[in-house]
């Protein structure tokens, strides 16, 4: 009997889940690149008398998770290139969505893991106040990681037997991606206003929900013409 | 300049107004813009129909070849 | 379609003959006066770009789903053409704004989200050359998820107010200076048409490159 999409999908998230607690080779080095790229842009950004430019945190916030999710994108599909467990999986009988979306829950969880990191840090660093409206932060960044994976996971997945997959998924997926960072960003820097401008950061979250809608819509039907041969 | 931008920034969000007569003097001249403009394009689209004329060149080369390379063959 | 070219080329002709003489004797704008006239071509390159990004879009899908050749070869025509109309786009508007904000470049939202959409289709044009092979269906991925994204473009400028012009210009345009709106659209269909020409030729493109491969795969074979 055909398991369901939902139940595929799990099946496919607990698998890299246990891949990755095993080694936690991907969390870790996702996340001290992204510790790292905060690092180099404080440095880039930081003035005289050390007092940080306080305008930047937002951008700073996205960018390192833009490059990190990158990055997290080209290793976990590297090692499932290596394994030649892409193949297996999709020539399970399973349909090939629900196995999208089980990496695209694998991919959300990884990037949620390495902001949970990241937003203290960029806060703690730019004296940035991210936490005034916690809920509202957290919706942002949640539909703007959406976003990001959704078309992350979809290009990463239809590289994997491309040569040149490492230079060409962020010439790729960047500019489509460009939408999702400067809303998160524009909704980012409404918060870090004071007083926070809630109306501002609710109007960019409406957007970001829009291009979730779409971009997931989008991926879930076009990854299995793209998968297959 | 600064009463100019302030002038221009509030007239763009309403719509293009026309004015009749000669236009007075402006600081930065707009000629060589306008001229730059429409010289890009013509370059551009020459440059690009070009590109694929040469490439429909390099084709019809290689077919030739091959149509030559099967003749003496038989 | 092959009978329509020469006479179509004929007729874009005069159209781009006539388009300049047009603009040169149309009446100024009161704020921003000769530069201004940047606008009849500024818009009418990306409504080309516009017709492009559909055009690919839409053979992306069909290529995708239906494996059509056809579809991939107007799929990469009209991606090339969506690069070239942005570029000139680009940079005609960077030289008005020059004139009328005082600056080269504005990160303002329809500036950016139009360079964007240079950039998703370049980077079509990136996958089709690097990708290797079976790259037609990775860049078609491309052009669908360009072509998505390409509404919010347009409306970006209704939605967050910034120094460049709303959309409300075109559609005040019509009644406060017919003149000029008569022009814009004159310029457009040119542009329109130019379209469609260098389609055509780029598709024949494409099509004698597929011919050559299979004269390749029957001298192969004999």
């Amino acid at each position: 009997m055909r398991p369901g999409f939902l139940a595929v999908a799990f099946l496919v998230l607990k698998k890299d889940l246990a891949i990755e607690f095993k080694s936690r080779e991907i969390v870790y080095t996702t996340l001290f690149f992204a510790v790292a790229c905060v690092m180099i842009f404080s440095f880039a950004f930081v003035m005289e008398e050390g007092v940080p430019v306080q305008g930047a945190a937002a951008g700073i916030l996205w960018i390192a998770v833009a490059f990190s999710g990158t990055l997290a994108l080209g290793r976990t599909f590297e090692r499932e290139r290596y394994g030649e467990t892409l193949r297996a999986l999709l020539l399970a009988p399973a349909s090939r969505a629900a196995v999208y979306a089980g990496k695209l829950f694998g991919m959300i969880l990884m990037m949620a893991a390495t902001e949970i990191v990241l937003t203290p840090m960029v806060a703690f660093f730019f004296h940035a106040p991210f936490f005034a409206r916690p809920l509202l932060l957290a919706a942002l960044l949640g539909l703007g990681t959406i976003g990001f994976a959704s078309v992350g996971t979809l290009f990463a997945a239809m590289l994997v037997r491309t040569r040149t997959r490492d230079v060409l998924l962020p010439i790729l997926l960047y500019p489509v991606t460009i939408p999702v960072i400067i809303a998160g960003v524009r909704g980012t820097t409404a918060l870090l206003q004071s007083p926070p401008e809630e109306p501002v950061a609710t109007l960019w979250i409406g957007l970001l929900t829009a291009f979730d809608v779409v971009f997931v819509t989008l991926a879930l039907w076009t990854f299995e013409p793209l998968m297959t041969e | 300049m600064l009463a100019l931008l302030v002038a221009v920034l509030q007239q763009i969000p309403e719509g293009f107004v026309r004015v009749t007569g000669v236009p007075q003097t402006e600081q930065i001249p707009a000629a060589p813009l306008v001229i730059a403009a429409y010289a890009f394009f013509l370059l551009l689209m020459v440059f690009y129909l070009w590109t694929i004329w040469r490439r429909i060149g390099k084709v019809e080369t290689e077919m030739h070849v091959l149509e030559r390379r099967q003749s003496e063959k038989r | 379609m092959k009978r329509l070219f020469v006479p179509l080329a004929v007729v874009a002709a005069a159209m781009f003959a006539a388009a300049p003489v047009a603009i040169a004797k149309a009446d100024y704008e009161s704020t921003m006066l000769l530069v201004q006239k940047i606008f009849y071509f500024h818009f009418a390159t990306w409504m080309a770009m516009t017709l492009a990004i559909a055009v690919c879009g839409v053979a992306s899908l069909v290529y995708l789903f239906r494996g059509s050749k056809l579809a991939d070869w107007y799929a990469v025509a009209s991606a090339e053409l969506v690069v070239v109309f942005g570029i000139f786009g680009l940079f005609s508007g960077s030289l008005w704004g020059r004139k009328a904000w005082g600056v080269w470049w504005q990160w303002d939202a329809r500036v950016t989200m139009a360079t964007m959409l240079v950039l998703v289709f370049l980077g079509y044009l990136m996958v089709r050359k690097y990708g290797g092979p079976g790259s037609e269906k990775l860049a078609a991925a491309m052009g669908i998820f360009g072509a998505a994204t390409a509404p919010f473009v347009y409306k970006s400028v209704d939605w967050w107010r910034t120094i460049h012009p709303q959309t409300t210009v075109m559609k005040t345009l019509g009644g406060n200076w017919p003149g000029a709106w008569y022009l814009v659209w004159f310029c457009t269909a040119s542009f329109l048409t130019l379209t469609v020409l260098m389609l055509a030729a780029r598709v024949r493109l494409e099509a004698m490159r597929h011919r050559l491969d299979e004269m390749y795969l029957a001298a192969e074979d004999s």
